[in-house]
């Protein structure tokens, strides 16, 4: 029952990107594609937010620090509450809320304005160290691209995470292998990953995200309560999971003027997927 | 300077617990009392200015007041996609107490010069920048940046300055100081320039016979358009004092709302400051000073010259 809510859910997602790349004729669909089962196992069942007081003192922070992944991050939002489905029409659009990357203060519930790369892990460090001074025990979530880990801040964060003993900040990569210009092997490789951020003072894990995603869920539980380590989970996902004819294709990654006839074929993929 | 604005930042942090000092591995043993008396506000970080700037703004989005320290050429060429994006984007209240600013660390070459942070910190909207002329000025600025909404920067000259600002004048960030009332010649200067300012005045009025009015900028954004309006009124001259590259600084601010005034009749206007270049020479920061001109000697020199050209 649960796996099958679970499929519903990522479908209903994917399918708000389309709409959402309706709208705004663009957007970074393969970028969120990828991340679309980790976001709702977060918004689904890991954070404790209240999406009718979003700024909350005792909540979880997220922060989708590869925000151009935000078409999905906007869909999760809206369906847990924090604003209304109809905000998906002004997809980067001058009079609406929700841009290519997102903003926080036009957005109820997001944590961080990003898209410059390698800022959102730092913000995260300080609002996991803010808890620790402040005793809460509210936890910060950060996702990170693949891409993104080739930026130098990101290890300087894991540097100051670790040794600020944050337990409480979880950093999930999204693997996705690809980055803008090609595979993630061929343009900066980034191996051993999992090693890396072990070597960095974090606690690490593994997730294959198409087979076994709801793998996530058990882990996230009660991540990082038996230790002093802040926690790296790397998430094998696949860029522009979910629609065959995009996965691993570049030309994805990023689209302009994206028309009707493309849309209508990632959706049609979508619903005979599933 | 340095010394006594870290001592009002921890004399603020016994008194609310909402302010949080981040050093980016200052000198060792800084501030060791600090650690000590309030462990929970005191984090020496590592060389890692980036990450310590998006720190410093998810503290404070968290209701945080955080002062940054570290070596003002890391903190703005260095960070300024963090400062512009993380902490100005969002009104933080971040305070960036820059070590250096200016020549302060002439022996240690160009990495270490801080000649274009102004510049670099006013292209930031909403970005406060505040140069205290002098230590006892310093304190007052930090006393007045624990109400300050929105990202403060902090500018420091060097240690052991002269004195010039005085306790009656007050300090309201925003607010210029009227150190001599406006003459024929009005300098408007900011940090250590203010002190060379007043030398300059005396000369010209001693050995010219020229009246020279004196205003202390030490808050380059918000700038106090009124005050330099005010002087434009009453001189046909009116120069700008700073230890940083004349594009960009306060001359730039200054003659920005000159142009823009409505004047019938606007005066003169000239910047001094370091020509458009970094500095290429080592040696004491009042010998590069002296290089570029910006001693008194040469500004007393400068300025008289260019005022009898126009007269």
């Amino acid at each position: 029952m649960e796996q099958k809510n679970f499929e519903k859910r990522c479908l209903q997602t994917r399918l708000d990107v389309v709409e959402m790349a309706r709208h705004g004729r663009r957007g970074h669909i393969a970028s969120s594609f990828s991340i679309v089962e980790s976001l709702v196992i977060l918004f689904d069942y890991i954070l404790n937010l209240n999406p009718k007081d979003p700024t909350w003192d005792d909540r979880d922070r997220f922060i989708l620090s590869k925000g151009h992944g935000c078409m999905s991050y906007y869909s999760v939002l809206a369906r847990k509450g924090f604003f209304p489905t109809s905000e998906f029409e002004g997809f980067c659009k001058l009079d609406g809320n929700l841009g290519g990357h997102p903003t926080k203060e036009k957005i109820p519930g997001c944590e961080a304005s990003t898209g410059s790369l390698g800022h959102g892990l730092s913000i995260g460090v300080g609002i996991a160290l803010n808890a620790k001074i402040d005793k809460r025990n509210s936890k910060c979530f950060v996702l990170v691209g693949d891409g993104e880990c080739n930026e130098g801040s990101i290890w300087e964060a894991a540097l100051s995470a670790s040794q600020n003993k944050l337990n409480n900040l979880i950093v999930l990569v999204d693997y996705n292998k690809y980055q803008s210009y090609g595979k993630t092997e061929e343009v900066c490789s980034l191996e051993p990953l999992t090693d890396k951020w072990k070597a960095f003072g974090f606690d690490t894990h593994e997730v294959d995200m198409q087979k076994s995603p709801l793998d996530l869920k058990t882990l996230l539980e009660n991540v990082g309560e038996n230790s002093e380590k802040p926690t790296a989970v790397i998430l094998h996902t696949i860029k522009g999971q979910g629609v065959s004819f995009m996965e691993g294709d570049l030309k994805y990654h990023h689209m302009s003027k994206i028309t009707d006839e493309t849309l209508d074929s990632i959706k049609s993929t979508l619903n005979g997927d599933k | 300077m340095r010394k006594r604005g870290l001592l009002e930042i921890f004399n603020l942090a016994k008194k609310n617990n909402k302010i949080i000092f981040l050093g980016s591995d200052l000198g060792h043993k800084t501030l060791d009392d600090f650690k000590e008396a309030c462990p929970n506000q005191f984090y020496m970080e590592g060389i890692s200015e980036q990450n310590i700037v998006g720190m410093a703004a998810g503290l404070a989005q968290e209701g945080k007041i955080v002062y940054i320290n570290t070596i003002a050429t890391f903190l703005t060429r260095r960070c300024f996609d963090q400062i512009a994006m993380d902490v100005a984007t969002g009104n933080h209240n971040v305070r960036l107490y820059a070590n250096g600013g200016g020549v302060v660390y002439a022996p240690l070459g160009p990495t270490h010069l801080a000649v274009d942070d102004i510049a670099l910190m006013r292209s930031i909207p909403g970005m406060t920048i505040v140069h205290p002329s002098d230590s006892e000025e310093m304190a007052r600025l930090i006393k007045a940046s624990e109400k300050w909404q929105g990202p403060i920067y902090i500018r420091l000259c060097r240690g052991g300055e002269t004195q010039t600002s005085q306790a009656e004048n007050g300090f309201e960030i925003g607010k210029a100081i009227t150190l001599k009332e406006s003459g024929e010649i009005t300098i408007c200067a900011t940090g250590v320039m203010v002190y060379r300012a007043l030398e300059v005045a005396k000369k010209l009025e001693e050995e010219f016979k020229i009246q020279v009015g004196v205003i202390n900028i030490h808050s380059i954004a918000p700038l106090d358009k009124p005050a330099i309006e005010e002087a434009a009124k009453r001189s046909s001259l009116i120069v700008t004092f700073e230890e940083h590259n004349i594009t960009g600084g306060l001359g730039s601010a200054v003659g920005e709302v000159l142009s823009e005034s409505l004047l019938p009749n606007r005066p003169s206007f000239k910047r001094y400051g370091f020509p458009d270049c970094y500095p290429d020479k080592y040696g004491q920061q009042d010998l590069i000073i002296s290089h570029y001109g910006l001693d008194t000697e040469t500004l007393t020199k400068k300025v008289s010259k260019l005022y009898r050209s126009l007269n």
